[in-house]
């Protein structure tokens, strides 16, 4: 043996994590590759083909749902970064104050709330209202799911900077409130970006909770796929989920290459 | 830098109009025109209205202290983490706040630096009482222990972070932040990120940061706990000549009692939330004011015995572990019949046979008769450990004057001696 | 001197807004369901009698009450078809948890002895899937495991089978689908808590006479106890609500909780039942759903 090292790659270590990211990656791989199927059948190889996608951008009803769930996630995930930032910042830096356990419990649960309590207990809400379902009762259903996750996100930032920073700035003269945005704010950019980003995908994915609170005519991409999926495979259908990946991969790609840069810009900066 | 220069010569230095953002600013305070403050005996007055807004209405007497701290406490729920601490500190001082760990020194500092809020007591800062004012309204700032660089703004955008605040001019800010470079050498350095920096550097770019408003009063949190030994020392140096050039009040907390002694011109010792004692370097050390001070600062040997006869201005002392030890007549009668004779090991000294008595008096010196057990060789100077008789234990160091070996050697036999004007009398 | 003060800590006032919205839209929303839980069926739009009017004054508040009505949960209990959904659920979310937890921490183990500039690297491998769509993943294995799927067409390749076997609409494949779809909120919280231990611990026991194996058990595995147990409530709560993975590649002749409500709401539209369902579900998720709170509490807390 070279290396008594316990961070070591053992046999074991190589297979266990091998096996893992296989099953995790090779089913959507296949998909990806027979979304480029010319054959109608899914599981016979015609040759690739750019067929299927051609057949999404025609299909109206599909590319409605589509371009109601993108303006769904966009908008919710929105209102769920500045609202989840909002209580991140308040779990972390304010005091305590009365109802803290309640506010801290209201944002964990949602995180393993079954989608079927969460779907139906605001469609109940929506309909005691009598608000006309649709497009922004979607948005506020996804919004309250996903301002969760943004919270946890930033949250977790948050309490990994040092407060000394803060009150740094509000010793060379920043009012508390312009602390927070000249010194904390640009340093959780970054995890606020990617609050917003896992808003947005999950907004896109979601079936259930757009099942109950969304309105006649105002289907979802998920729902179409759903209902389609529940007959059977279609290769159309492997067409959009793999843009659907594609769009979430260049987001991500973006956002990545963006904090990469901004990065990249201090160490440039160096004279040296 | 011992150039005598008048104040009013001073005060027209600049020809620039100063901005007057910057609060209660003193002109000779400009690090580029560094002029020789008065002797921090005598408290600078501040300057006439020019640059002093008017928010700081009465007109400090002259005998009035810059900051006055009188009588604060803080709890933490039943703690007292600082407890009535009273304290003056004068315009241009060097303070040090010296304790261990978890003593109450820092949780002070950010109480002058307004993070923390007195539960009783007032602040005065030139006479004013500053508990309403908020942290970023004080005329003070801190340099933090952990330097609190903002890790996402280059050096020269910290060190004008708080200028910005203020309102400055863009020329101004220019000028003022290329100054602070020039002054903790840091030039060419400016556009760096703080992960780009040596913890050198880094503690640089912090202190200039801190300097940059010229606060009446900089408060200094363990400031030097993060740098090496060798660095640390002639940081020490650095200091105090910026302090000395700027005139500025420094505050430092530390709980290293060389650092304290080195840097500060008075010093404070706390311990447990208490204020202890206030002296300067010399008089803590050579007359501290408990045991517990004298165990701290620096290294001492304790001897607890009973009060006896006084005799041509010496008093007897019996100790159960040393005998009867002779010390000073104190000028003022001991209140305790059991008191503690203190003696620091370098005023021990030791020789093979007892010394011949100087004169004629039987109690002209101490001597304490034992076994070298341990020799400790430590480059300047050598500690021995002797056994006494009694089992007790006495630590003699001397200075290593020539390149011979070590004089004594564990196992000789020798006698400890000290001159009773040596000793400290301590009552508790 | 009060504006002043709370101009000085404005972080509890970030509250505010958060604070409303998660009131009205998610504590508000239960009130709702458990008041049409306890109203009686009916044929209109919406499918249940209105309950009580909160403007109605006092009098009708009384009237109303006297109209409440356990009905619905009598119901629960008395029908089979509802107890055996939820003990389905329950069974369904303890053995995918068990099965994550075995197949989870293997792989979180093995990335946290990676190398710490690779270790990044394989969280971000395990994260990626999670970011692209949870629906398109089931989907994707609906591909593999369908009667002309990619599975039977390599099993019939490599002579292992002679004839295509039924993979969909079968138990298997709706756990292979739970363990895929949650597989990295297992690993996620078990690698956190593996990855900050000390490597030195290991050492210190290797050195103090533990054999490698005895060293996992009596050291690393108690340690990593607390992930073990967020990772575990992290797919347990939601498995046990699931409806998509059971909808789509389970049979139908049982099934769990979250289909049944679902089956009540839109397929038979008896909102009271379904409702009377959710409150159930939700009690019995109080216990695990607090268990879960404080161990996030804790974990942020102790940051």
């Amino acid at each position: 043996m070279a290396s008594r090292r316990i961070n070591r790659l053992t046999p074991f270590n190589v297979t266990a994590l091998a096996l893992g990211l296989a099953f995790l990656y090779l089913p959507i791989v296949i998909l990806v590759i027979y979304s480029f199927n010319a054959s109608r059948l899914v599981t016979v190889w015609g040759g690739w083909s750019l067929r299927w996608y051609y057949e999404f951008f025609n299909d109206r009803a599909m590319m409605d749902a589509a371009w109601m769930s993108l303006r769904v996630a966009a908008v919710s995930a929105t209102i769920a970064t500045i609202l989840g930032t909002l209580a991140a910042v308040a779990l972390t830096r304010g005091e305590r104050f009365k109802g803290r356990m309640l506010f801290s419990g209201m944002l964990y649960a949602p995180l393993v709330m079954p989608e079927v309590i969460s779907g139906l207990s605001l469609l109940l809400l929506f309909v005691a209202l009598d608000a006309g379902r649709g497009f922004w009762t979607v948005t506020i259903a996804h919004t309250t799911l996903t301002m969760c996750f943004v919270t946890v996100v930033v949250q977790s930032r948050l309490g990994a900077i040092d407060r000394s920073l803060e009150e740094a700035a509000m010793d060379l003269g920043c009012d508390p409130v312009r602390a927070f945005l000249s010194v904390t704010l640009p340093l959780i950019i970054p995890s606020i970006a990617a609050g917003w980003m896992l808003a947005f995908t999950l907004s896109l994915d979601d079936v259930v909770i757009a099942s109950f609170t969304t309105g006649p005519g105002s289907a979802t991409l998920p729902i179409r796929i759903y209902s389609e999926v529940r007959l059977g495979v279609k290769p159309e259908i492997n067409a959009i989920c793999t843009m659907v990946i594609a769009l979430i991969a260049v987001v991500i790609t973006v956002a990545s290459f963006a904090s990469k840069l901004s990065r990249a810009q201090g160490e440039n900066a160096v004279p040296l | 830098m011992a150039e005598e220069r008048p104040d009013n010569e001073a005060a027209a230095g600049p020809a620039k109009p100063e901005s007057p953002v910057i609060e209660a600013e003193k002109p000779e305070a400009l690090p580029a025109e560094p002029s020789q403050p008065e002797p921090a005996a005598a408290p600078a007055r501040p300057e006439p209205a020019a640059a002093v807004p008017a928010r700081i209405e009465p007109q400090p007497e002259p005998e009035m202290p810059l900051l006055r701290i009188e009588g604060v406490t803080r709890k933490f729920g039943n703690f007292r983490a600082v407890d009535r601490v009273t304290l003056d500190i004068r315009a241009g001082e060097f303070f040090a706040l010296l304790g261990p760990s978890g003593c109450g020194k820092t949780t002070l500092l950010r109480m002058l630096a307004g993070f923390e809020t007195p539960d009783e007591g007032r602040i005065l800062l030139d006479g004013r009482d500053i508990a309403p004012v908020l942290p970023h309204e004080r005329p003070v700032n801190m340099m933090f222990q952990n330097y609190a660089l903002f890790p996402h703004l280059s050096v020269k955008d910290n060190i004008a972070f708080g200028l910005k605040r203020a309102g400055m001019a863009k020329a101004d800010i220019r000028t003022r932040v290329a100054e602070m470079v020039a002054l903790v050498k840091l030039e060419g350095l400016e556009k760096r990120k703080p992960d780009q920096l040596s913890g050198g550097q880094r503690q640089r770019v912090a202190l200039a940061r801190s300097l940059a408003r010229r606060p009446q009063v900089l408060l200094l949190d363990e400031p030097l706990a993060a740098l090496d030994k060798k660095l640390r020392e002639s940081t020490q140096q650095e200091l105090m000549e910026l302090q000395r050039r700027l005139g500025m009040t420094f505050i430092v907390v530390t709980h290293d009692q060389e650092e304290a002694m080195t840097m500060a011109s008075r010093i404070g010792v706390m311990d447990a939330g208490r204020l202890d004692q206030v002296a300067t370097p010399r008089d803590l050390y050579e007359t501290p004011a408990s045991r517990w001070i004298a165990e701290f600062v620096g290294d001492i040997n304790l001897f607890e015995g009973q009060v006896g006869a006084a005799e041509a201005g010496r008093l007897a002392i019996a100790t159960r572990d040393a005998g009867t030890l002779y010390v000073a007549e104190p000028r003022s009668p001991l209140a305790k019949s059991v008191v503690s004779v203190a003696i620091r090991p370098e005023k021990v000294k030791l020789s093979r046979r007892a010394p011949a008595a100087e004169g004629t008096s039987a109690h002209a010196f101490n001597r304490l008769e034992g076994v070298i057990t341990d020799v400790s060789y430590l480059g300047g100077h050598t500690t021995y450990r002797v056994k006494l008789d009694s089992g007790a234990i006495v630590r003699s160091s001397m200075a290593n004057t020539t390149r011979i070996v070590d004089a004594y050697a564990a196992s000789q036999r020798v006698v400890a001696w000290f001159m009773p004007d040596d000793c400290l009398v301590l009552e508790q | 001197m009060s504006a002043r003060r709370i101009f000085a800590r404005p972080a509890s006032f970030a509250a505010i807004a958060p604070y409303l919205w998660m009131v009205l839209f998610f504590l508000v929303p239960f009130g709702f369901v458990l008041k049409i839980a306890l109203s009686q069926t009916a044929i209109a739009q919406p499918p249940y009698v209105p309950l009580f009017d909160l403007w109605g004054g006092r009098e009708a508040t009384v009237a109303a009450f006297d109209q409440l009505s356990i009905e619905n949960f009598k119901l629960l209990i008395s029908d089979n078809l509802y107890i055996l959904s939820y003990l389905r659920s329950l069974t369904v979310a303890l053995v995918s948890t068990a099965i994550l937890l075995l197949i989870g921490y293997p792989v979180a183990y093995g990335m946290a002895r990676l190398p710490q500039r690779w270790q990044a690297i394989a969280m971000m491998l395990v994260i990626v899937p999670f970011w692209t769509s949870f629906l398109i993943r089931i989907y994707a294995w609906i591909n593999i495991l369908q009667h002309d799927g990619l599975l039977n067409t390599v099993l019939l390749k490599l002579h292992l089978i002679s004839a295509p076997l039924v993979w969909l609409s079968t138990d298997t494949a709706m756990y292979i689908g739970i363990v895929y779809s949650y597989l990295p909120f297992m690993i996620l919280p078990l690698f956190a808590t593996l990855a900050k231990q000390d490597p030195a611990l290991l050492e210190a026991a290797a050195d103090l006479g533990a054999s490698p194996w005895q060293a996992f058990w009596q050291v690393t595995f108690p340690l990593s106890l607390p992930g073990v147990g967020a990772g575990a409530l992290l797919c347990f709560i939601p498995v046990v609500g699931e409806f998509v993975i059971p909808d789509l590649l389970a049979g139908s002749n049982a099934l769990m909780i979250g289909q049944t409500l679902w089956l009540e709401f839109f397929t038979n539209k008896d909102w009271p039942v379904a409702s009377a369902v959710a409150v159930v579900l939700l009690v019995l998720l109080v216990a695990p759903l607090l268990l879960y709170e404080r161990l996030q509490h804790r974990q942020l807390e102790a940051r």
